[in-house]
């Protein structure tokens, strides 16, 4: 007989089960632990009282990233709090022998970017990480979801985690993105349509031939903002570009022991006729470059529509919530998104700064100059990535357009480390919250893809790439 | 765990935990100080002194342990600074139309309760705050029971285990070290499928 089809994400679930027991979540085993300095700190001090070890430091990883500062590394860290958080992460990996990457290590860089560049994540593993954007890791088809402090305290003493099992949730993007048109939209769209709490209670698996066209680069965007659209985790199956992309990377298996996790990888894939909680569609063909234009990442529409008129809401709290977003950011419901004035643009964070990005970025900003009335900000996210985009010959074309060229770091996607929003202002951003205040306080944000924050950039208010001339 | 208090009412959807603490304040390495931080930005103005018509800097407000507030509270950012500064600040529970996960999961491990109300009950609270501001709410997590005098009695639903563990006070650490043979089981059986860091 053969046994009934999962997906994915019970196949994993399944494989990870410690302990289970009627009326209590499950105990889960946890392949890889993602550590940074903001969430941390405590869950260390909590083991040190309880007089605990981490039980796997083999299964740990730290790195410091929020933080820091994104100027040049021989600069010491000005704000003495943010300095001491830093050296804490260092001492407590140290302490407890955990592997890091300190903040003047050359392969340093937002947590959810070093951990796939240096295939610390892997296909079929359950990972965590003291942050809601863990679900980056998806884009192998690892299970990997934020969690809170003290459940990193759970997972540093025991390895495990107490969970429910979530509910299943298909997104499936079938056609062909037009030119112009990004991993990013495609999430943005989703936000759009499911709202920010659509994915509550549930685990997305992004599926069909649009998901399987991207490559991983552009899976981690999609998978990075499944949180935005209020899931823990996201995952993509993985095939061979998952294969392509690892191979030979630092940290994943090597020689017979990559052939066998190849095979074993391979069985990971859903089931023909398994089932989900829940579906929805995306039609890829008909998608548009998008732009929030809210105070939360639901916020967004096609960049060349008008903006949306809370009197047309029926519901009085969600009618409430879009003229208190409308009157936060300063627009007026019906006018056009396009064309409105901004002051910043940042190019960076977890979901859009990896290699591609950049590229894309610069392909836009080539032989051309950034408007004078807009800082445009670069941001890395790993050193690796900032030496690599310097062999090609991109920070020259960023300078040369006038804008600047960071070390890397969350930078403006979460303002802890002096690159921020002063009130008031207006910026699109590549990150992946527009929440009030999330990129200084009082500043107001427009999330888009790296084409769209170029091409706003050079135009000085927000610009569809596809009208630049 | 039972308690009356007069309600707190933050009537916005989908607040998230940006607003509830800015990330600013997430540099500190202790728990301690991040009740005075709560909502900050909402609370505050630019030169630090407190919006008089602020809810949170009123007296009653301080002395309320219940806060009522829109759907999918505690959404985005993962950090557990939110239930700690809401707890800090004097809260015990949060009334709501839906929490966002990873947010429910924080307050339940410091001991604030994720209360979950139908659309109506929110609205029929809402009413009734409406005619008496000063109304008093009591709750009952033994009976999982919600209540306010003239209003209905709400049978509110809350995971088995979570309430054992307020109930109880159980360290739910102490409970997963106490699984020591399934874990090191489920590991020996592992080895070799393991991508271990260590080396
Ligand atoms: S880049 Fe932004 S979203 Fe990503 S981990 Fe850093 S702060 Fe969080």
């Amino acid at each position: 007989m053969p046994s009934k089809p999962r997906t994915i994400i019970e196949k994993v679930w399944d494989s990870h089960i410690v302990a289970e027991r009627e009326g209590a979540p499950s105990l889960l085993f946890i392949d890889l632990h993602l550590v940074h300095e903001v969430t941390s700190p405590q869950a260390f001090s909590g083991l040190r009282q309880r007089g605990l070890k981490v039980r796997r430091p083999d299964l740990t990883f730290c790195t410091v990233d929020h933080s820091t500062p994104t100027t040049p590394r021989n600069l010491p860290i000005v704000d003495p709090i943010a300095a001491t958080q830093v050296a804490q992460l260092e001492k407590n990996a140290t302490e407890f022998g955990i592997p890091y990457f300190g903040f003047q290590n050359r392969d340093q860089g937002i947590v959810h970017v070093i951990g796939p560049e240096n295939g610390l994540t892997q296909p079929g593993m359950t990972v965590v990480c003291g942050d809601s954007h863990t679900a980056t890791h998806g884009a192998f088809g690892a299970l990997a979801f934020g969690i809170g402090t003290s459940e990193v305290e759970m997972v540093l003493a025991s390895q495990c985690l107490l969970q429910k099992k979530s509910k299943s949730y298909e997104v499936r993007v079938e056609g062909t993105l037009k030119p112009g048109v990004t991993a990013k939209d495609i999430i943005l769209a989703l936000c759009a349509k499911i709202g920010i709490g659509g994915g509550t209670g549930c685990v997305f698996e992004y599926t069909g031939s649009a998901i399987r066209a991207l490559s991983m680069e552009e899976r981690m965007t999609v998978c990075n903002m499944s949180i935005e659209a209020g899931a823990r985790a996201g995952l993509v199956a993985p095939d061979e570009k998952t294969y392509e992309y690892l191979k030979g990377r630092r940290f994943a298996p090597k020689g017979a022991a990559w052939d066998e996790a190849v095979e074993r990888w391979k069985q990971l894939a859903t089931d023909e006729g398994a089932t989900y909680d829940f579906t929805t569609t995306i039609d890829a063909d008909a998608l548009e470059p998008m732009i929030t234009f809210g105070t939360n990442p639901g916020m967004g529409m096609a960049i060349s529509a008008t903006i949306p008129d809370p009197s047309n809401v029926a519901d009085s709290l969600e009618r409430d919530s879009l003229r208190k977003a409308l009157a936060y950011m300063g627009l007026e419901a019906g006018k056009p998104i396009a064309g409105q004035k901004i002051d910043v643009v940042f190019v960076g964070s977890c979901t859009n700064s990896r290699m591609s990005d950049l590229r894309a970025a610069a392909g836009v900003l080539k032989g051309r100059k950034v408007s004078p009335s807009v800082r445009t900000m670069i941001v890395p996210g790993s050193q690796e990535i900032k030496r690599q985009a310097e062999a090609e010959g991109l920070d020259k074309i960023f300078r040369e357009a006038g804008a600047e060229w960071r070390e890397a770091g969350c930078s403006m996607c979460i303002a802890m480390n002096g690159d921020q929003l002063t009130p008031g202002q207006y910026s699109v951003s590549t990150s992946n919250r527009n929440f009030e205040g999330r990129q200084g306080k009082g500043g107001r944000t427009f999330l888009a893809s790296p084409q769209t924050a170029a091409a706003s950039a050079i135009m000085g208010v927000v610009t569809d790439v596809r009208t630049l001339a | 765990m039972q308690f009356e208090s007069t309600v707190t009412q933050i009537q916005a959807d989908n607040i998230d935990t940006d607003q509830i603490i800015p990330a600013r304040f997430l540099k500190t390495i202790s728990k301690d100080g991040l009740g005075d931080q709560l909502f900050f930005d909402w609370r505050y103005n630019a030169d630090g002194s407190p919006k008089a018509d602020f809810i949170l800097n009123t007296d009653k407000a301080k002395a309320s342990k219940v806060l009522f507030a829109g759907d999918n509270f505690g959404c985005g950012s993962s950090r557990e600074h939110a239930p700690w500064a809401l707890t800090q600040y004097g809260f015990q529970a949060v009334i709501s139309t839906s929490f966002a996960d990873i947010f429910k999961q924080n307050s339940l491990k410091n001991r604030l309760l994720p209360l979950v109300v139908s659309k109506e009950v929110h609205q029929q609270l809402r009413d009734a705050l409406a005619a008496n501001p000063d109304l008093a709410v009591s709750v009952n997590v033994e009976t999982q029971t919600f209540t306010w005098p003239g209003g209905p009695s709400v049978h509110f639903p809350i995971d088995a285990f979570a309430k054992h563990c307020l109930l109880a006070g159980v360290d739910e650490i102490g409970y997963v070290l106490q699984h020591e043979a399934q874990i090191a089981a489920f590991e020996a059986q592992r080895v070799g499928t393991l991508n271990t860091l260590a080396g």
